[in-house]
Protein backbone atom coordinates (compact mmCIF):
# COMPACT_ATOMS: atom_id res chain seq x y z
CA UNK A 1 0.00 0.00 0.00
CA UNK A 2 2.72 2.50 0.80
CA UNK A 3 4.74 1.64 -2.09
CA UNK A 4 1.89 1.80 -4.13
CA UNK A 5 1.69 5.39 -2.58
CA UNK A 6 5.07 6.24 -3.26
CA UNK A 7 4.87 5.02 -6.70
CA UNK A 8 1.74 7.36 -7.40
CA UNK A 9 3.19 10.07 -5.41
CA UNK A 10 6.46 10.11 -7.77
CA UNK A 11 4.53 8.97 -11.14
CA UNK A 12 1.85 12.24 -10.16
CA UNK A 13 5.07 14.86 -9.30
CA UNK A 14 7.07 13.30 -13.15
CA UNK A 15 3.48 14.17 -14.51
CA UNK A 16 2.30 17.52 -13.35
CA UNK A 17 5.45 19.71 -13.75
CA UNK A 18 5.74 18.12 -17.03
CA UNK A 19 2.75 19.99 -18.31
CA UNK A 20 3.27 22.98 -16.51
CA UNK A 21 5.34 25.92 -18.65
CA UNK A 22 8.23 24.73 -15.99
CA UNK A 23 8.74 21.39 -17.60
CA UNK A 24 12.52 21.02 -16.27
CA UNK A 25 11.22 20.28 -12.76
CA UNK A 26 10.75 16.71 -13.65
CA UNK A 27 14.54 16.17 -14.80
CA UNK A 28 16.08 16.54 -10.99
CA UNK A 29 17.58 13.79 -10.22
CA UNK A 30 16.24 11.49 -7.17
CA UNK A 31 19.63 12.39 -5.55
CA UNK A 32 19.27 16.09 -5.61
CA UNK A 33 16.04 15.88 -4.58
CA UNK A 34 16.89 13.79 -1.66
CA UNK A 35 19.29 16.60 -1.06
CA UNK A 36 16.73 19.16 -1.21
CA UNK A 37 14.30 17.29 0.82
CA UNK A 38 17.00 16.84 3.72
CA UNK A 39 17.81 21.01 3.66
CA UNK A 40 13.79 21.44 3.84
CA UNK A 41 13.22 19.14 7.00
CA UNK A 42 17.06 20.25 8.79
CA UNK A 43 17.28 24.08 7.39
CA UNK A 44 13.72 25.19 6.42
CA UNK A 45 13.11 22.75 10.02
CA UNK A 46 15.20 25.12 12.02
CA UNK A 47 12.52 27.93 11.78
CA UNK A 48 9.31 25.90 10.25
CA UNK A 49 9.92 22.72 12.37
CA UNK A 50 11.55 19.71 11.33
CA UNK A 51 7.89 18.41 10.38
CA UNK A 52 6.78 21.65 9.25
CA UNK A 53 4.11 22.27 11.74
CA UNK A 54 5.94 25.87 12.44
CA UNK A 55 8.15 27.44 14.41
CA UNK A 56 9.21 31.52 14.37
CA UNK A 57 8.16 31.22 10.83
CA UNK A 58 4.79 29.28 9.84
CA UNK A 59 2.95 26.01 9.27
CA UNK A 60 4.73 24.97 5.33
CA UNK A 61 1.79 22.04 5.61
CA UNK A 62 -0.65 21.60 2.39
CA UNK A 63 -3.30 22.80 4.44
CA UNK A 64 -1.88 26.36 5.27
CA UNK A 65 -0.23 26.47 1.93
CA UNK A 66 -2.65 25.16 -0.59
CA UNK A 67 -4.70 28.55 -1.01
CA UNK A 68 -1.53 30.52 -1.59
CA UNK A 69 -0.25 30.51 -5.45
CA UNK A 70 2.72 28.29 -6.50
CA UNK A 71 4.30 30.96 -7.61
CA UNK A 72 4.02 33.24 -4.26
CA UNK A 73 5.50 30.55 -3.08
CA UNK A 74 8.53 29.76 -5.68
CA UNK A 75 9.33 33.26 -5.20
CA UNK A 76 9.39 33.56 -1.64
CA UNK A 77 11.54 30.80 -1.21
CA UNK A 78 14.05 32.11 -4.18
CA UNK A 79 14.26 36.12 -2.74
CA UNK A 80 12.90 35.47 1.22
CA UNK A 81 10.81 38.29 2.53
CA UNK A 82 12.04 41.27 3.23
CA UNK A 83 11.80 42.97 7.02
CA UNK A 84 10.95 38.79 8.13
CA UNK A 85 13.21 36.58 9.01
CA UNK A 86 12.57 34.66 5.66
CA UNK A 87 16.14 34.28 4.42
CA UNK A 88 16.29 34.54 0.30
CA UNK A 89 17.62 30.66 -0.66
CA UNK A 90 18.57 31.55 -4.51
CA UNK A 91 22.68 31.04 -3.66
CA UNK A 92 21.23 27.17 -3.02
CA UNK A 93 18.21 26.91 -4.90
CA UNK A 94 17.25 27.44 -8.31
CA UNK A 95 13.90 28.64 -9.75
CA UNK A 96 13.27 24.84 -11.33
CA UNK A 97 14.02 23.74 -7.52
CA UNK A 98 12.67 26.18 -5.89
CA UNK A 99 9.21 25.42 -8.24
CA UNK A 100 9.60 21.78 -7.43
CA UNK A 101 10.40 22.26 -3.64
CA UNK A 102 6.86 24.73 -3.80
CA UNK A 103 5.02 21.79 -5.34
CA UNK A 104 5.85 19.66 -3.17
CA UNK A 105 4.57 21.86 0.04
CA UNK A 106 1.53 22.33 -1.51
CA UNK A 107 0.95 18.76 -2.36
CA UNK A 108 1.85 17.65 1.28
CA UNK A 109 4.25 15.38 -0.23
CA UNK A 110 7.86 17.55 0.76
CA UNK A 111 8.72 15.25 3.58
CA UNK A 112 7.99 11.57 2.03
CA UNK A 113 11.37 9.68 0.91
CA UNK A 114 11.25 8.59 -2.74
CA UNK A 115 13.45 5.26 -3.06
CA UNK A 116 14.68 5.22 -6.46
CA UNK B 1 4.67 -29.79 45.46
CA UNK B 2 6.67 -29.90 42.19
CA UNK B 3 9.84 -28.30 43.41
CA UNK B 4 10.52 -27.09 39.89
CA UNK B 5 7.44 -25.30 39.77
CA UNK B 6 8.57 -23.17 42.34
CA UNK B 7 12.16 -22.82 41.33
CA UNK B 8 11.35 -20.49 38.13
CA UNK B 9 9.49 -17.63 39.72
CA UNK B 10 12.16 -17.62 42.31
CA UNK B 11 14.79 -17.36 39.98
CA UNK B 12 12.81 -14.73 38.70
CA UNK B 13 12.31 -12.75 41.57
CA UNK B 14 15.69 -12.93 42.12
CA UNK B 15 16.80 -11.14 38.90
CA UNK B 16 14.25 -8.77 38.61
CA UNK B 17 15.49 -6.78 40.98
CA UNK B 18 19.13 -7.48 40.48
CA UNK B 19 18.90 -5.86 37.22
CA UNK B 20 16.73 -2.87 38.13
CA UNK B 21 19.88 -1.80 40.57
CA UNK B 22 21.87 -2.10 37.90
CA UNK B 23 19.75 0.99 36.11
CA UNK B 24 20.27 2.77 39.13
CA UNK B 25 23.56 2.87 41.03
CA UNK B 26 23.10 4.91 44.02
CA UNK B 27 25.23 7.58 42.38
CA UNK B 28 25.98 11.10 42.44
CA UNK B 29 24.53 12.83 38.98
CA UNK B 30 26.86 15.92 38.72
CA UNK B 31 28.98 13.63 36.12
CA UNK B 32 26.01 13.17 33.88
CA UNK B 33 24.32 14.98 30.93
CA UNK B 34 21.73 14.06 27.79
CA UNK B 35 22.33 14.45 24.24
CA UNK B 36 18.94 15.09 22.27
CA UNK B 37 18.62 12.91 19.27
CA UNK B 38 16.47 15.24 17.13
CA UNK B 39 14.74 13.46 14.42
CA UNK B 40 13.98 9.88 16.14
CA UNK B 41 12.38 11.67 19.61
CA UNK B 42 15.00 9.74 21.62
CA UNK B 43 17.64 10.64 24.00
CA UNK B 44 21.00 9.46 25.69
CA UNK B 45 22.08 9.38 29.22
CA UNK B 46 25.97 10.02 29.05
CA UNK B 47 28.68 10.08 31.72
CA UNK B 48 31.47 12.52 30.87
CA UNK B 49 33.96 11.20 33.41
CA UNK B 50 33.63 7.55 31.37
CA UNK B 51 32.63 9.97 28.48
CA UNK B 52 30.21 7.07 27.40
CA UNK B 53 26.80 6.04 26.81
CA UNK B 54 24.89 5.26 29.71
CA UNK B 55 21.16 4.65 28.26
CA UNK B 56 18.89 5.73 25.43
CA UNK B 57 15.30 6.71 25.90
CA UNK B 58 12.93 6.60 23.13
CA UNK B 59 8.82 8.38 22.70
CA UNK B 60 9.57 11.77 23.12
CA UNK B 61 8.05 12.92 20.29
CA UNK B 62 9.75 16.03 17.72
CA UNK B 63 12.60 17.03 19.31
CA UNK B 64 13.87 19.85 16.95
CA UNK B 65 15.43 22.96 18.54
CA UNK B 66 14.48 20.74 21.81
CA UNK B 67 15.89 22.09 25.25
CA UNK B 68 16.55 20.84 28.97
CA UNK B 69 16.66 21.94 32.33
CA UNK B 70 17.72 20.15 35.59
CA UNK B 71 15.85 19.53 39.34
CA UNK B 72 17.58 21.02 41.75
CA UNK B 73 19.13 17.85 42.89
CA UNK B 74 20.42 17.34 39.65
CA UNK B 75 18.59 14.04 39.15
CA UNK B 76 15.61 15.24 36.70
CA UNK B 77 15.50 16.58 33.53
CA UNK B 78 12.64 18.76 31.95
CA UNK B 79 12.80 18.14 27.97
CA UNK B 80 11.15 20.58 25.78
CA UNK B 81 9.74 19.40 22.74
CA UNK B 82 8.98 21.35 19.35
CA UNK B 83 5.76 19.20 19.47
CA UNK B 84 4.41 21.09 22.89
CA UNK B 85 5.56 18.12 24.67
CA UNK B 86 6.69 18.36 28.22
CA UNK B 87 8.98 15.24 29.60
CA UNK B 88 10.38 14.50 32.51
CA UNK B 89 13.06 12.17 32.73
CA UNK B 90 14.87 10.39 35.28
CA UNK B 91 18.98 10.74 34.81
CA UNK B 92 19.76 8.50 37.63
CA UNK B 93 17.89 5.66 36.56
CA UNK B 94 17.41 6.16 32.63
CA UNK B 95 13.81 6.02 32.46
CA UNK B 96 10.97 8.53 31.63
CA UNK B 97 8.99 9.25 34.25
CA UNK B 98 6.06 11.75 32.73
CA UNK B 99 5.37 13.13 29.24
CA UNK B 100 2.44 15.88 28.75
CA UNK B 101 1.35 17.68 25.67
CA UNK B 102 1.34 21.05 27.23
CA UNK B 103 0.69 23.38 24.06
CA UNK B 104 0.74 23.27 20.09
CA UNK B 105 4.55 24.47 19.52
CA UNK B 106 6.90 25.56 21.97
CA UNK B 107 10.33 26.23 21.74
CA UNK B 108 12.30 25.90 25.37
CA UNK B 109 11.71 26.59 28.94
CA UNK B 110 13.00 27.39 32.58
CA UNK B 111 12.73 25.83 36.17
CA UNK B 112 11.78 28.44 38.81
CA UNK B 113 14.38 29.58 41.59
CA UNK B 114 13.53 27.14 44.17
CA UNK B 115 12.81 24.00 41.88
CA UNK B 116 9.19 23.53 42.03
CA UNK B 117 8.14 25.42 38.82
CA UNK B 118 8.59 24.88 35.05
CA UNK B 119 7.65 27.69 32.67
CA UNK B 120 7.25 26.51 28.77
CA UNK B 121 7.34 28.91 26.27
CA UNK B 122 5.27 28.54 23.37
CA UNK B 123 5.06 30.17 20.32
CA UNK B 124 0.87 28.46 19.48
CA UNK B 125 -1.04 29.31 21.27
CA UNK B 126 1.83 32.21 22.13
CA UNK B 127 2.23 32.58 25.81
CA UNK B 128 3.63 30.65 28.89
CA UNK B 129 2.47 28.16 30.86
CA UNK B 130 3.52 27.30 34.43
CA UNK B 131 3.85 23.23 35.76
CA UNK B 132 4.50 21.95 38.75
CA UNK B 133 7.97 20.43 38.77
CA UNK B 134 6.91 17.05 40.78
CA UNK B 135 4.04 15.91 38.62
CA UNK B 136 4.04 18.11 35.51
CA UNK B 137 0.33 19.49 36.25
CA UNK B 138 -1.24 23.09 35.25
CA UNK B 139 -0.52 25.68 37.80
CA UNK B 140 -1.11 28.96 35.67
CA UNK B 141 -1.81 29.79 32.09
CA UNK B 142 0.14 33.67 31.03
CA UNK B 143 -1.34 34.22 27.20
CA UNK B 144 0.97 36.81 25.68
CA UNK B 145 -0.45 39.81 23.75
CA UNK B 146 -3.31 38.80 20.95
CA UNK B 147 -2.38 39.93 17.76
CA UNK B 148 -5.56 38.58 15.50
CA UNK B 149 -8.05 36.61 16.27
CA UNK B 150 -7.42 33.66 18.16
CA UNK B 151 -3.67 34.56 18.09
CA UNK B 152 -0.83 35.61 20.69
CA UNK B 153 2.67 36.85 19.98
CA UNK B 154 4.83 33.96 19.95
CA UNK B 155 6.33 34.13 23.23
CA UNK B 156 11.25 34.16 23.29
CA UNK B 157 13.56 33.84 25.37
CA UNK B 158 12.61 32.43 28.56
CA UNK B 159 14.52 32.57 32.02
CA UNK B 160 14.27 31.84 35.62
CA UNK B 161 15.03 34.60 37.83
CA UNK B 162 15.82 35.57 41.03
CA UNK B 163 12.47 36.11 43.50
CA UNK B 164 10.77 33.03 42.40
CA UNK B 165 10.61 34.71 38.56
CA UNK B 166 10.44 34.42 35.28
CA UNK B 167 11.23 36.60 32.45
CA UNK B 168 10.19 36.50 28.59
CA UNK B 169 10.16 38.73 25.26
CA UNK B 170 6.99 38.60 22.91
CA UNK B 171 8.22 38.68 19.79
CA UNK B 172 5.46 40.00 17.20
CA UNK B 173 4.50 43.16 19.89
CA UNK B 174 7.97 44.25 20.96
CA UNK B 175 7.89 43.10 24.83
CA UNK B 176 9.02 42.02 27.86
CA UNK B 177 6.88 40.53 31.13
CA UNK B 178 8.47 39.74 33.91
CA UNK B 179 6.25 37.50 35.98
CA UNK B 180 6.49 36.99 40.00
CA UNK B 181 5.32 33.46 40.81
CA UNK B 182 5.82 33.93 44.59
CA UNK B 183 1.72 32.88 44.65
CA UNK B 184 2.30 29.82 41.46
CA UNK B 185 -1.34 30.55 40.71
CA UNK B 186 -1.36 33.90 40.68
CA UNK B 187 1.55 35.27 38.56
CA UNK B 188 1.98 39.27 39.39
CA UNK B 189 2.71 40.61 35.57
CA UNK B 190 5.15 43.80 35.10
CA UNK B 191 5.26 44.48 30.95
CA UNK B 192 7.76 46.29 29.43
CA UNK B 193 6.57 47.41 26.18
CA UNK B 194 8.36 48.99 22.51
CA UNK B 195 11.79 47.39 23.60
CA UNK B 196 12.22 47.15 20.14
CA UNK B 197 11.55 45.09 16.84
CA UNK B 198 11.27 41.01 16.75
CA UNK B 199 13.13 40.03 19.71
CA UNK B 200 13.80 36.59 18.97
CA UNK B 201 16.32 35.26 22.12
CA UNK B 202 17.75 36.72 25.39
CA UNK B 203 19.59 35.78 28.17
CA UNK B 204 20.10 36.39 32.06
CA UNK B 205 23.54 37.18 33.49
CA UNK B 206 24.91 34.48 35.33
CA UNK B 207 23.87 36.79 38.80
CA UNK B 208 20.35 37.15 37.64
CA UNK B 209 20.41 40.61 37.22
CA UNK B 210 20.49 41.69 33.53
CA UNK B 211 18.08 40.68 31.39
CA UNK B 212 19.07 40.92 27.61
CA UNK B 213 16.77 40.50 24.65
CA UNK B 214 18.35 40.07 20.95
CA UNK B 215 16.68 42.48 18.09
CA UNK B 216 15.81 40.53 14.85
CA UNK B 217 14.34 43.58 13.55
CA UNK B 218 17.15 46.45 14.83
CA UNK B 219 20.72 46.18 15.05
CA UNK B 220 21.16 46.16 18.98
CA UNK B 221 19.76 44.68 22.18
CA UNK B 222 17.14 45.50 24.79
CA UNK B 223 18.69 45.15 28.32
CA UNK B 224 16.68 45.07 31.10
CA UNK B 225 17.96 45.80 34.98
CA UNK B 226 15.82 43.51 37.18
CA UNK B 227 17.40 45.47 40.27
CA UNK B 228 15.90 48.64 39.06
CA UNK B 229 12.71 47.45 37.27
CA UNK B 230 11.35 50.64 37.15
CA UNK B 231 13.36 51.90 34.79
CA UNK B 232 12.46 51.20 31.22
CA UNK B 233 14.65 48.72 29.02
CA UNK B 234 17.43 50.33 27.65
CA UNK B 235 19.19 49.93 24.43
CA UNK B 236 22.23 48.48 24.08
CA UNK B 237 25.14 48.08 21.46
CA UNK B 238 22.75 49.94 19.41
CA UNK B 239 23.69 50.00 15.11
CA UNK B 240 26.37 47.25 15.98
CA UNK B 241 26.23 46.77 11.96
CA UNK B 242 26.23 50.45 10.75
CA UNK B 243 27.62 50.72 7.47
CA UNK B 244 28.04 46.98 6.69
CA UNK B 245 25.16 45.64 4.76
CA UNK B 246 23.45 42.55 7.16
CA UNK B 247 23.41 38.92 5.22
CA UNK B 248 20.47 36.83 4.68
CA UNK B 249 19.97 34.76 7.94
CA UNK B 250 19.43 31.49 7.72
CA UNK B 251 19.37 29.77 11.58
CA UNK B 252 18.74 32.30 13.97
CA UNK B 253 21.30 32.92 16.54
CA UNK B 254 20.81 31.53 20.55
CA UNK B 255 21.73 34.33 22.93
CA UNK B 256 21.64 31.29 26.24
CA UNK B 257 24.94 29.68 26.67
CA UNK B 258 26.62 33.49 25.35
CA UNK B 259 29.98 34.40 27.41
CA UNK B 260 31.25 36.69 29.62
CA UNK B 261 34.89 37.00 29.90
CA UNK B 262 37.67 39.11 31.73
CA UNK B 263 34.63 42.00 32.35
CA UNK B 264 33.77 41.57 28.44
CA UNK B 265 30.31 40.11 26.79
CA UNK B 266 30.48 38.31 23.66
CA UNK B 267 27.46 37.93 21.84
CA UNK B 268 26.48 36.97 17.82
CA UNK B 269 25.43 39.72 15.66
CA UNK B 270 22.73 39.01 13.89
CA UNK B 271 23.13 39.00 9.78
CA UNK B 272 27.10 39.48 10.31
CA UNK B 273 30.31 37.52 9.89
CA UNK B 274 31.21 38.96 13.59
CA UNK B 275 31.03 38.27 17.60
CA UNK B 276 30.67 41.40 19.44
CA UNK B 277 32.21 42.50 21.70
CA UNK B 278 30.96 45.01 25.01
CA UNK B 279 32.24 45.69 28.21
CA UNK B 280 30.30 43.82 30.78
CA UNK B 281 29.95 46.69 33.13
CA UNK B 282 28.55 49.60 30.72
CA UNK B 283 27.36 47.64 28.12
CA UNK B 284 29.46 49.77 25.31
CA UNK B 285 30.76 48.27 22.37
CA UNK B 286 34.64 47.57 22.40
CA UNK B 287 35.29 45.22 19.66
CA UNK B 288 33.88 42.72 16.83
CA UNK B 289 35.83 39.49 15.81
CA UNK B 290 35.51 38.75 12.17
CA UNK B 291 34.70 35.51 12.30
CA UNK B 292 34.53 32.29 9.81
CA UNK B 293 29.83 32.90 9.59
CA UNK B 294 27.17 34.04 11.14
CA UNK B 295 27.46 32.56 14.61
CA UNK B 296 25.04 30.54 16.67
CA UNK B 297 26.47 29.96 19.83
CA UNK B 298 29.13 32.03 21.44
CA UNK B 299 30.15 30.28 24.59
CA UNK B 300 32.87 30.53 26.59
CA UNK B 301 35.05 27.86 28.79
CA UNK B 302 33.94 27.79 32.63
CA UNK B 303 37.19 29.67 33.41
CA UNK B 304 36.53 32.52 30.78
CA UNK B 305 39.71 31.90 28.91
CA UNK B 306 38.08 31.10 25.69
CA UNK B 307 35.56 31.15 23.43
CA UNK B 308 33.83 28.34 21.06
CA UNK B 309 31.20 29.59 18.57
CA UNK B 310 29.55 27.72 15.95
CA UNK B 311 28.04 28.93 12.83
CA UNK B 312 24.80 29.29 10.53
CA UNK B 313 24.06 27.03 7.60
CA UNK B 314 25.65 27.09 5.36
CA UNK B 315 29.40 27.45 7.51
CA UNK B 316 27.73 24.45 10.02
CA UNK B 317 30.97 22.55 9.46
CA UNK B 318 33.04 24.69 11.45
CA UNK B 319 33.71 25.94 14.95
CA UNK B 320 36.14 28.65 16.15
CA UNK B 321 38.25 28.91 19.17
CA UNK B 322 39.01 32.61 20.32
CA UNK B 323 41.51 33.83 22.77
CA UNK B 324 39.39 35.65 25.26
CA UNK B 325 42.15 38.12 26.37
CA UNK B 326 43.91 38.87 22.84
CA UNK B 327 40.55 38.12 20.52
CA UNK B 328 42.54 36.10 18.61
CA UNK B 329 41.34 33.11 16.50
CA UNK B 330 43.27 30.22 18.01
CA UNK B 331 42.05 27.51 16.20
CA UNK B 332 39.32 26.82 13.24
CA UNK B 333 37.71 23.13 14.05
CA UNK B 334 36.28 20.99 11.48
CA UNK B 335 34.14 18.44 13.19
CA UNK B 336 31.91 17.63 10.40
CA UNK B 337 28.62 19.39 8.81
CA UNK B 338 25.88 20.17 10.90
CA UNK B 339 27.89 20.70 13.86
CA UNK B 340 24.96 22.23 15.85
CA UNK B 341 25.67 22.56 19.87
CA UNK B 342 28.68 22.57 22.04
CA UNK B 343 28.57 22.05 25.96
CA UNK B 344 31.69 21.93 27.88
CA UNK B 345 32.06 19.67 31.47
CA UNK B 346 31.29 21.35 34.74
CA UNK B 347 35.07 22.94 34.72
CA UNK B 348 35.70 22.82 31.10
CA UNK B 349 38.47 20.16 30.49
CA UNK B 350 36.28 19.09 27.96
CA UNK B 351 33.92 20.20 25.29
CA UNK B 352 30.94 17.67 23.39
CA UNK B 353 29.96 18.81 19.99
CA UNK B 354 27.08 16.98 18.13
CA UNK B 355 27.57 16.86 14.95
CA UNK B 356 24.38 16.09 13.17
CA UNK B 357 25.03 15.23 9.54
CA UNK B 358 27.67 12.81 10.44
CA UNK B 359 25.66 10.86 13.42
CA UNK B 360 28.09 11.56 16.05
CA UNK B 361 29.37 13.85 19.12
CA UNK B 362 32.83 14.12 19.18
CA UNK B 363 34.80 15.23 22.53
CA UNK B 364 37.52 17.63 22.39
CA UNK B 365 40.13 18.12 24.89
CA UNK B 366 39.94 22.34 25.65
CA UNK B 367 44.00 22.85 26.14
CA UNK B 368 45.29 20.51 22.66
CA UNK B 369 42.01 21.51 20.82
CA UNK B 370 42.16 17.57 19.61
CA UNK B 371 39.28 15.32 19.77
CA UNK B 372 39.83 12.68 21.86
CA UNK B 373 36.53 10.79 21.73
CA UNK B 374 33.37 9.73 19.45
CA UNK B 375 30.27 8.74 20.28
CA UNK B 376 27.73 7.49 17.20
CA UNK B 377 24.40 9.23 18.28
CA UNK B 378 21.55 9.61 16.08
CA UNK B 379 21.52 13.16 14.13
CA UNK B 380 22.40 14.75 17.53
CA UNK B 381 21.14 18.45 18.32
CA UNK B 382 21.14 19.76 21.93
CA UNK B 383 24.01 18.39 24.69
CA UNK B 384 22.93 19.59 28.14
CA UNK B 385 25.22 18.71 31.31
CA UNK B 386 23.25 18.42 34.94
CA UNK B 387 26.08 21.25 36.01
CA UNK B 388 23.15 23.47 34.65
CA UNK B 389 21.10 22.40 37.84
CA UNK B 390 22.64 25.66 39.48
CA UNK B 391 22.97 27.51 37.63
CA UNK B 392 20.20 31.14 36.97
CA UNK B 393 19.36 31.01 33.32
CA UNK B 394 20.08 27.40 32.27
C1 LIG C 1 15.56 31.97 9.77
C2 LIG C 1 14.23 31.45 9.76
C3 LIG C 1 13.67 30.82 8.49
C4 LIG C 1 14.26 29.84 7.71
C5 LIG C 1 15.60 29.15 7.94
C6 LIG C 1 13.32 29.55 6.65
N1 LIG C 1 12.20 30.31 6.79
FE1 LIG C 1 10.58 30.32 5.54
N2 LIG C 1 9.72 31.80 6.63
C7 LIG C 1 10.23 32.33 7.80
C8 LIG C 1 9.31 33.32 8.32
C9 LIG C 1 9.47 34.12 9.59
C10 LIG C 1 8.24 33.39 7.39
C11 LIG C 1 7.00 34.29 7.47
C12 LIG C 1 7.27 35.54 6.67
C13 LIG C 1 6.11 36.50 6.76
O1 LIG C 1 5.83 36.95 7.88
O2 LIG C 1 5.51 36.77 5.72
C14 LIG C 1 8.53 32.41 6.35
C15 LIG C 1 7.70 32.16 5.26
C16 LIG C 1 7.89 31.14 4.34
C17 LIG C 1 6.96 30.79 3.29
C18 LIG C 1 5.66 31.51 2.97
C19 LIG C 1 4.57 30.90 3.79
C20 LIG C 1 3.35 31.74 3.81
O3 LIG C 1 2.46 31.36 4.57
O4 LIG C 1 3.27 32.75 3.15
C21 LIG C 1 7.49 29.73 2.62
C22 LIG C 1 6.88 28.98 1.45
C23 LIG C 1 8.73 29.41 3.27
N3 LIG C 1 8.95 30.29 4.30
C24 LIG C 1 9.56 28.37 2.88
C25 LIG C 1 10.81 28.13 3.42
C26 LIG C 1 11.72 27.14 2.91
C27 LIG C 1 11.42 26.18 1.76
C28 LIG C 1 12.84 27.23 3.66
C29 LIG C 1 14.14 26.44 3.49
C30 LIG C 1 14.70 26.33 2.16
C31 LIG C 1 12.63 28.26 4.67
N4 LIG C 1 11.39 28.79 4.49
C32 LIG C 1 13.54 28.61 5.65
C33 LIG C 1 11.43 31.99 8.40
C34 LIG C 1 12.36 31.09 7.90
Amino acid sequence: MKSLLTVTTVLLCMALPAKAETGAVADIPLSRQAEIRYLLKQDCGSCHGMQLTGGLGPALTAERLKPLPESLLTATILKGRAGTPMPPWETFLSEVEATWLAQQLRAGTALQEETP
Amino acid sequence: MNIRKLLLPLLLLLALPIHAEEACQPRGTGDLGIIIERETGSLQVVNTTQRKSLARLEGLGDLSHASAVFSRDARHAYIFGRDGGLTKVDVLCGKLVKRIMQGGNSIGGAISQDGSLIAVSNYEPGGVKIFSAEDLSLVADIPATPIAEGKNSKTVGLVDAPGQRFVFSLYDTGEIWLADLRQPDKPAIQKFTDIGVQPYDALITPDGRYYIAGLFGEDGLALLDLWHTDNKPQRILDHYGKGEEALPVYKMPHLEGWAVAGGRAFLPAVGHHEVLVADARDWQQQAKIKVHGQPVFVMARPDGRQLWVNFAFPDNDAIQVIDAETLQIIKTLKPGKGALHMEFTPRGEHVWVSVRDEDKVLVYDTETLEPLTELPVKKPSGIFFTSRAHQTGL
